[in-house]
Order: structure tokens, then sequence, then C-alpha cells
């Protein structure tokens, strides 16, 4: 799933590991999702988007629009 | 990228450990006590099953894995690590079987039972997890 994290990670000057830290996830998972391998579950999705104070859809495109 | 570890691998690992130290023990144990040729009847059985008991604990080592390690794309990553290794080790043991059934292989697997397979399978799960999705998980 097409998603817009590396670039609100970016803004924020945080490194992969700065935000699996605060998600509570390995840096293996950030990186998968970044890269569109793997696609969060619906609670991970939620706490990366409030973790950012957005809504999941600002976050993650969904399929039927890519 | 650095290894990931944890707390549910770290417990992997110190069991992995134990079982696998039981199972030296045992096995040298089972050996020696049948090629001194001192046991038969129930005992021997009980004697020949009890390296497989250590053996089966590995099987519920790494089951735990699956239950207890808290960061969901690890546990995916796992869960197909071991599918890939139950996919190997049928592969390998009907092959096998289908080459003793018509007498192309001596019977018996000299020691390397599906067991040895299966864990053979997990590297080669290992392995697959890395050129498919980037990181082989460390079980």
């Amino acid at each position: 799933m097409n998603n817009r994290l590396k670039v609100l990670r970016a803004e924020r000057d945080w490194s992969q590991g700065d935000l699996a830290e605060q998600l509570q996830v390995s840096r293996q998972s950030v990186n998968a999702i970044e890269t569109g391998k793997y696609d969060p579950s619906l609670p991970l999705a939620f706490r990366i988007a409030e973790l950012f104070g957005l809504a999941i859809e600002d976050i993650f495109t969904s399929p039927s629009k890519a | 990228m650095a290894a990931y570890r944890s707390s549910a691998l770290r417990r992997y690992v110190i069991r992995l450990a134990v079982l696998m130290s039981i199972y030296l023990v045992t096995l040298f144990i089972a050996v020696k006590a049948f090629r001194a040729d001192a046991v038969s009847g129930p005992l021997a059985y009980a004697l020949a099953v009890l390296p497989a008991l250590p053996v089966i604990g590995v099987f519920w080592a790494v089951m735990r894995v699956l239950v207890e390690e808290p960061d969901e794309f690890m546990r995916l990553i796992h869960v197909r690590q071991c599918l890939v290794a139950t996919g190997f080790c049928l592969t390998i043991m009907t092959i096998w079987e289908f080459l003793q059934n018509f007498d192309l292989v001596p019977p018996g697997n000299g020691g390397f039972g599906a067991a040895f397979f299966w864990f053979i399978g997990l590297g080669v799960g290992a392995v697959y997890n890395r050129l498919t999705i980037g990181t082989t998980g460390c079980m």
C-alpha cells in the first residue's frame, strides 16, 4: 500500500529507528511499511496516524484509489 | 540494518540453548546404553524416545515465538519462515519416501529425519524472507 510515511518522517527529521522507537515496533517494520512491502494492521495504522496527528487516509493511499 | 532482537527472540535463544544441551546429554546416554546392550524391553523404548523430547521442545519454542513476538511484522516474518520450513521438509520427505518405495535409495534415513529437514527449512525460510521482504527475522 502506498503511503507518505517516509515524507512525514523526513519532515520531522526522524530516522527509521526514531519512528520505530515511538511506535514500539522494529526498525524493520518501519522500513517494510515505508517501502510498501508490508501493510500495517488497523491498530498499528491508527498508532501511526495518531503519532503524526493525521487521519489514516492522509498517510495511506487506498488501494482502490492508487 | 541492525539485527532485531525482541524479548521473545531472546527467550527463544535461551530455550534453544537449554533444549539442545538436554538433547546432547540424552543422545549421549541413549547411544552409550544401546551400544553397550544395557537396555531392553520398555526401558529401551523409553530411552530411545528420550532424545526426541528436547527436539519436540524446540518445536514448542519456535511456536512460542509466534505467540510471544510483540511486533506484528516480525511475527509475519516468523510465520513465513515456518511455512517455508514445513513445505521444504514435506517436499524432501515425500521425494525420499517415493525413492524408497521404488527401492532406489536404501531404507532408513541415517539419522536425518523430518526434524532435521525442518530445521534446515528454517534456514531456507530465512533466506526466502531476506530475498523477498528484506529481512531474515533472525530466528
